[in-house]
């Protein structure tokens, strides 16, 4: 992390506050400090604790859209948990959340990390183009998703016309249930090329020349170059752009709703959208269980983080 | 060789940026032709009705969209400029807790957020309200910014500041007339994506601002793609004004991206 650099910057510089002189001082000093970050942690509190604690409080309560006005549900305790978790689409939503992440963040990583390499060594314009491969992942969501809509549009869509051309039929890839959830990841391995591609590249600058010179006069051709040298050292950013990548596409909304609302049939439901569905998606929103649904994806990235953290702190001590 | 990877290179930037492409062709399609088949691959004969019904109907909503980006700026950095202060000048130790929240708090769903905001909106009658928008979408950025600022500002010498507390400065003023200058390219980044993400947000738009007057241009195309289905080419035009902020970032402030993309992410 760019973060343990910077560390030890400040550690390097604390010579200067052994200067810093009587302890009175010092400890005016402290609650100066707690002053500035005052603002930080009354708002953690007020927007992420407060939310985080309605929720938890929404999904062990019966919440209907008039007890919601009225503040009187009805405790249940565990009950929304055990409905969603024996419920049919809970068992298809985890398949699809799987699947959509675990396809996404694969492609996504080698994808971009074969543009990483073939970005590695400058060529000309290879700037300017690298910079146009940013725009995918700075377009707002809705832009590229109702692009891809358009593009996807089973009789009018750019797809199927140029499937046509080689005799290949109507594909209707956003409303059939074989082809929806299909359709949807293609678009949000297209939305994370960049992003991998912009860590795993900048991970690419840290690999000292002198290997490959030293690889190439020993007679390394390019394969062995990349499988001996570049995969090997680019380990730690590429657990750590894994990891990010998990966490972002476990709760992704946006490009699902927008493209096929999770449909048809549940075909490309996962359970963000499950949640989201459940919660604003009908005119009848039901809070309690789209709030548990929302409380077990924070379960699952929570794992995920937890696992960032300790890798984190190995790529740290060593 | 270096000119076949350039070519090779073209190639593929152009393969990546083609839905781009399709975006700017069909909105400059006309009504007639949107149905054509095959598609028209290139707008030989252009047509600005899209971009003139995009700037009719969604002017005000494009205005909602810009005032809630440059409130988000500023609630997130009156929050994180302080606190990445603190962070890391004041309190150098004992920050591992604040750092773990930071870490967990962009691991929240957004949609977990939303209905918590919503929880909570419908009480305070905030629903609904640019407000409320803004004070969600900078939840969006506030940890980022925190990090980074922590980050940059770890890396200003001790030295002077010390000078600047000879001269009598306070922390306050050692903060404002010494750190926020030299802090003046992190700001920048910090700032260019807040208003990003805060201009191309759609959950918090469409769950907290769904029955409003005032919304924001994200939910405009939304509600353009359900109601006429038909004038794709004004949902185009719409969605290529919506990405102008996007382009000014890729033109004008590059640098400050590929700072930001890297910071949380990589260690040199």
């Amino acid at each position: 992390m760019a973060f343990t650099r910077t560390d030890a910057v400040a550690t390097t510089g604390r010579p200067a506050a052994k200067v810093s002189p009587a302890p009175g001082r010092r400890r005016s000093g402290r609650w100066t400090a707690l002053a500035f970050l005052a603002p930080l942690v009354v708002y953690l509190l007020v927007f992420y604790a407060y939310p985080l604690y309605r929720n938890i409080e929404l999904s062990v309560h019966d919440y209907t859209p008039r007890a919601f006005v009225q503040g009187d549900p009805e405790f249940t305790g565990l009950d929304n948990y055990r409905a969603v978790l024996s419920d049919d689409a809970f068992l298809a939503a985890l398949r699809n959340t799987a699947v959509f992440t675990l396809v996404s963040i694969a492609l996504q990583y080698a994808l971009g990390l074969a543009l990483a390499v073939f970005f590695q060594r400058g060529f000309r314009l290879s700037a300017v183009l690298r910079a146009m491969f940013l725009v995918p992942w700075l377009l707002p969501l809705i832009v590229s998703a109702s692009t891809w809509s358009w593009m996807l549009n089973s009789d009018n869509g750019i797809v199927n016309a140029f499937l046509r051309a080689f005799g290949i039929g109507q594909i209707n890839w956003l409303t059939s249930p074989g082809t929806a959830l299909l359709s949807v990841t293609v678009a949000n391995i297209w939305l994370g090329i960049p992003f991998n591609l912009v860590i795993l590249y900048a991970g690419l600058q840290n690999i000292p020349a002198s290997l490959y010179e030293a690889a190439g006069l020993d007679g390394a051709n390019a394969w062995q170059r990349f499988w001996r040298i570049t995969f090997p050292l680019l380990r730690p950013v590429s657990a750590i752009t894994l990891l990010l990548g998990l966490i972002y596409t476990l709760k992704v909304v946006d490009i699902i709703w927008i493209m096929t609302r999770g449909g048809p049939a549940d075909a490309s439901a996962t359970l963000a959208i499950w949640s989201y569905r459940e919660a604003f998606g009908t005119g009848q929103p039901d809070f309690s269980p789209a709030a548990a649904v929302g409380n077990l994806l924070i379960l699952i990235a929570f794992a995920a983080g937890l696992l960032h953290v300790r890798l984190q702190r190995k790529e740290g001590s060593s | 060789m270096k000119n076949w990877r350039t070519g090779v290179g073209i190639v593929l930037t152009g393969v990546m940026l083609f839905p781009v492409y399709w975006m700017v062709n069909v909105s400059l399609t006309r009504t007639g032709d949107m149905r054509a088949d095959p598609p028209h691959w290139f707008p030989w004969n252009p047509t600005f009705e899209g971009y003139a019904a995009a700037l009719g109907q969604q002017l005000p909503a494009l205005a909602t969209s810009l005032f809630i980006g440059l409130g988000t700026v500023a609630v997130t950095l009156i929050v994180a400029l302080p606190a990445g202060y603190a962070l890391a000048k004041l309190l150098p130790r004992g920050t591992g807790a604040i750092d773990f929240l930071l870490l967990v708090a962009q691991m929240i769903p957004a949609v977990v957020m939303a209905m918590g905001f919503y929880a909570i909106y419908i009480r305070l009658g905030m629903l609904n309200t640019v407000a409320g928008l803004i004070v969600a979408d900078s939840t969006l950025a506030v940890p980022f910014a925190v990090l980074l600022f922590r980050a940059f500002m770890a890396g200003i010498p001790r030295e002077i500041m010390a000078a600047a507390q000879i001269d009598g400065a306070g922390t306050w003023r050692t903060f404002r007339s010494v750190v926020l200058p030299l802090s003046r390219n992190s700001v920048i980044t910090v700032s260019l994506f807040a208003f990003l993400w805060a201009w191309s947000d759609f959950i918090f738009a469409s769950t907290l601002n769904r029955s409003s007057d005032t919304i924001p241009v994200t939910l405009g195309i939304f509600r353009y793609i359900g109601n006429n289905t038909t004038q794709w080419n004004s949902i185009m035009a719409t969605a290529v004004i919506a990405s102008v902020p996007a382009a000014f970032l890729l033109v004008l402030a590059q640098r400050y991206i590929a700072a930001g993309v890297t910071a949380g992410a990589v260690k040199d």
